[in-house]
């Protein structure tokens, strides 16, 4: 992993297991998002997101369907662009560099802003080495077969996958278990080295083994990631996450909007909004 | 809605007409699906076993009869090979730009352009192919004399560009290029569907690891593509064998047995031989330009088959 100036405060112990945005002190925000607006042609899907997202630490969105919180994920690596007439205002500024500016090459930011997706999506004719491999030989980067060798190693620890799948390697990736393969993506996601790995639903197609494994997962990841995830499972959001955000639309349907954002203790044990409190508790959506 | 009654035994027997009936509809759907099956493989063996009894005497002739004295093998042979070679150049153009054209039209192209390229292209395949041939010798042969002439100056030691260049543009060269576009549609509008097909959460993975457009392309549309891709090649080559009128009319044909490509001495093909020949041909004549029919067909069957297996080895790979 690059050293960062962030990676060395968690190694000296600067970090909190759950930090609280008042006590930052003087770590950088790595993902500042500043009044956000999307938009699909004519449909307005989320309004006036402000949200600071803290770096090394995972940050859940939840919401009930509908409540723009998948759109806002992909905002944040520039994936919704692949639906014809999305458009976007506002900032999303990672390290301080908008994301948005005319001279920025979404390609460069999903290798630094990376994803995993809701249902797993190996390449279905890749080796599970090949599908690891796959991000890294990309965009004309030249690597020893070795130093491949090492990176893919080093990524199937990362994803608690390597002991599982060391002795096949050449193997297909589609060979796998559903979590496997859930992992084998993360695998692949970290294997280049970004800064943010955004997760959309990772767990919602896998059984409560398999989750426990990727949950597990996402403790390890925040050493070394920042991580924003959508779940539509509270107790998922309780346990593995640092920070909640409270997503919802309004009577009148949408536009999305950020109702809540706080430390995750807070939105689920004292939520200072009526609507996240009757979300948190189970009494709507 | 009344609820049922509890009856001592759930009735397994009986039922009513209608149900009956509509089981008898399974079964006729089914005879008639049986019965197209069957009427292709009548069909086919029909035909073969027409060409193989009408050209049987060319088969068994003494050779010194056949035109060109040499025997049916002697005689097949160098048509055989320009059938091969044109359809080998319409393959080796054809495919790439069919598929470069799909890959446009389903992932390049803004959504308005792309439906209406995509209906032009499928046109091509409306364009009877007289009036390629046509084209061929008005326009595209002349208009491809410069083109061969630099062909010669540059890659004249490469034994397909050797030349003479002829002036007419007559050629090997231009024919192959016509039968490549007659091939594009139907390369083009399997491809362009296949592609469409690739499964979206594929597509995002790609993009999600920051690959770009026509990496994302290599990643996944194409290797989902792979089979479909040989297939519709396959579509393609068997158009371009068959192919009669348009070679007819383009070729300058002198039945040499060349590889160049650009000169005035062509060999004829199996298809533009016999529609050539046959109106002039009467007795062993036409058993010979029948046979070489055979000959032809032995050619699609072979090239099929050797496809199938290719496919079917492909996909066992990506197993």
């Amino acid at each position: 992993m690059p050293e960062t100036e962030l990676g060395q405060q968690i190694a000296t112990g600067t970090a909190v297991a759950t930090p609280d945005p008042s006590s930052r002190g003087g770590r950088t925000t790595h993902l500042r998002v500043k009044g956000l607006n999307v938009h699909y042609g004519d449909f307005h899907a989320v309004a006036d997101i402000n949200m600071d997202i803290a770096p090394n630490a995972v940050t859940a969105l939840i919401g009930s369907s509908g409540c723009g919180k998948s759109t806002f994920l992909r905002s944040l690596n520039r994936m919704h662009e692949l639906i014809p007439g999305a458009r976007t205002e506002g900032l999303v500024e990672l390290d301080g560099q908008d994301i948005y500016a005319p001279d920025v090459d979404p390609v460069l930011v999903r290798r630094k802003i990376g994803m995993v997706f809701q249902s797993p999506n190996p390449f279905p004719t890749m080796s599970i080495y090949d599908n690891v491999a796959a991000g890294i030989k990309l965009n004309g980067s030249r690597i020893s077969r070795s130093e491949l060798d090492g990176v893919v190693e080093w990524a199937l620890k990362g994803a608690s996958l390597w002991d599982e799948v060391k002795d096949r390697l050449k193997g297909p990736g589609a060979g796998l278990s559903g979590g496997q393969q859930q992992r084998l993506c993360i695998a692949r996601a970290i294997a280049v080295q970004p800064e943010v790995i955004l997760m959309d639903e990772p767990a919602s197609a896998l059984d409560p083994i398999a989750t426990q494994a990727i949950e597990d997962l996402l403790l390890e990841l925040k050493k070394d990631y920042t991580i924003v995830i959508v779940t539509h499972n509270m107790q998922q959001a309780a346990r593995a996450s640092d920070y909640t955000a409270f997503f919802n639309v309004g009577p009148d349907g949408p536009p999305g909007r950020l109702i809540e954002f706080d430390t995750t203790q807070k939105i689920f044990g004292a939520p200072s909004n009526e609507q996240t409190a009757a979300y948190v508790t189970g009494r709507f959506g | 809605m009344s609820t049922a009654e509890p009856s001592d035994k759930i009735a397994l027997t009986g039922g009513s007409r209608r149900d009956r009936m509509r089981r008898m509809g399974d079964q006729v759907f089914s005879g008639l699906a049986l019965g197209s099956g069957v009427l292709i493989l009548v069909a086919l063996s029909g035909v073969a076993l027409f060409l193989l009894i009408q050209g049987w005497p060319a088969l068994t002739a003494d050779p010194s009869q056949i035109p060109g004295g040499d025997g049916f093998v002697n005689y097949v042979a160098p048509l055989a090979f320009g059938t091969i070679l044109s359809s080998a150049i319409a393959v080796l153009v054809g495919i790439p730009m069919a598929i470069a054209v799909s890959l446009f039209i389903v992932f390049y192209a803004p959504k308005r352009i792309a439906q209406t390229l995509g209906a032009f292209v499928d046109l091509l395949a409306a364009i009877p192919s007289i009036v390629y041939g046509l084209w061929g010798v008005a326009v595209l042969g002349p208009a491809m004399v410069g083109l061969q002439g630099w062909l010669e100056g540059h890659l004249g030691f490469l034994p397909f560009f050797k030349g003479p260049v002829t002036t007419t543009g007559r050629t090997m060269f231009t024919a192959g290029l016509v039968l490549g576009v007659m091939i594009l549609p139907i390369v083009s509008a399997v491809t362009r569907e296949v592609f469409s097909q690739t499964p979206r959460k594929l597509i995002e993975g790609a993009l999600a690891l920051g690959a770009t457009r026509w990496e994302m392309i290599r990643m996944t549309v194409l290797p989902f593509g792979r089979s479909a891709i040989v297939g519709a090649s396959m579509l393609g080559l068997g158009r371009a064998l068959g192919e009669t009128m348009a070679v007819a009319l383009i070729l300058s044909i002198s039945g040499d047995v060349t590889f160049n490509l650009i000169s005035a001495g062509n060999p004829s093909t199996i298809a533009a031989n016999i529609a050539l020949k046959f109106p002039e041909s009467s007795g062993l004549a036409v058993d010979v330009l029948i046979a070489s029919g055979l000959a032809l067909f032995a050619i699609t069957l072979v090239v099929n088959m050797a496809a199938r297996s290719v496919i079917a080895r492909a996909e066992r790979g990506a197993r």
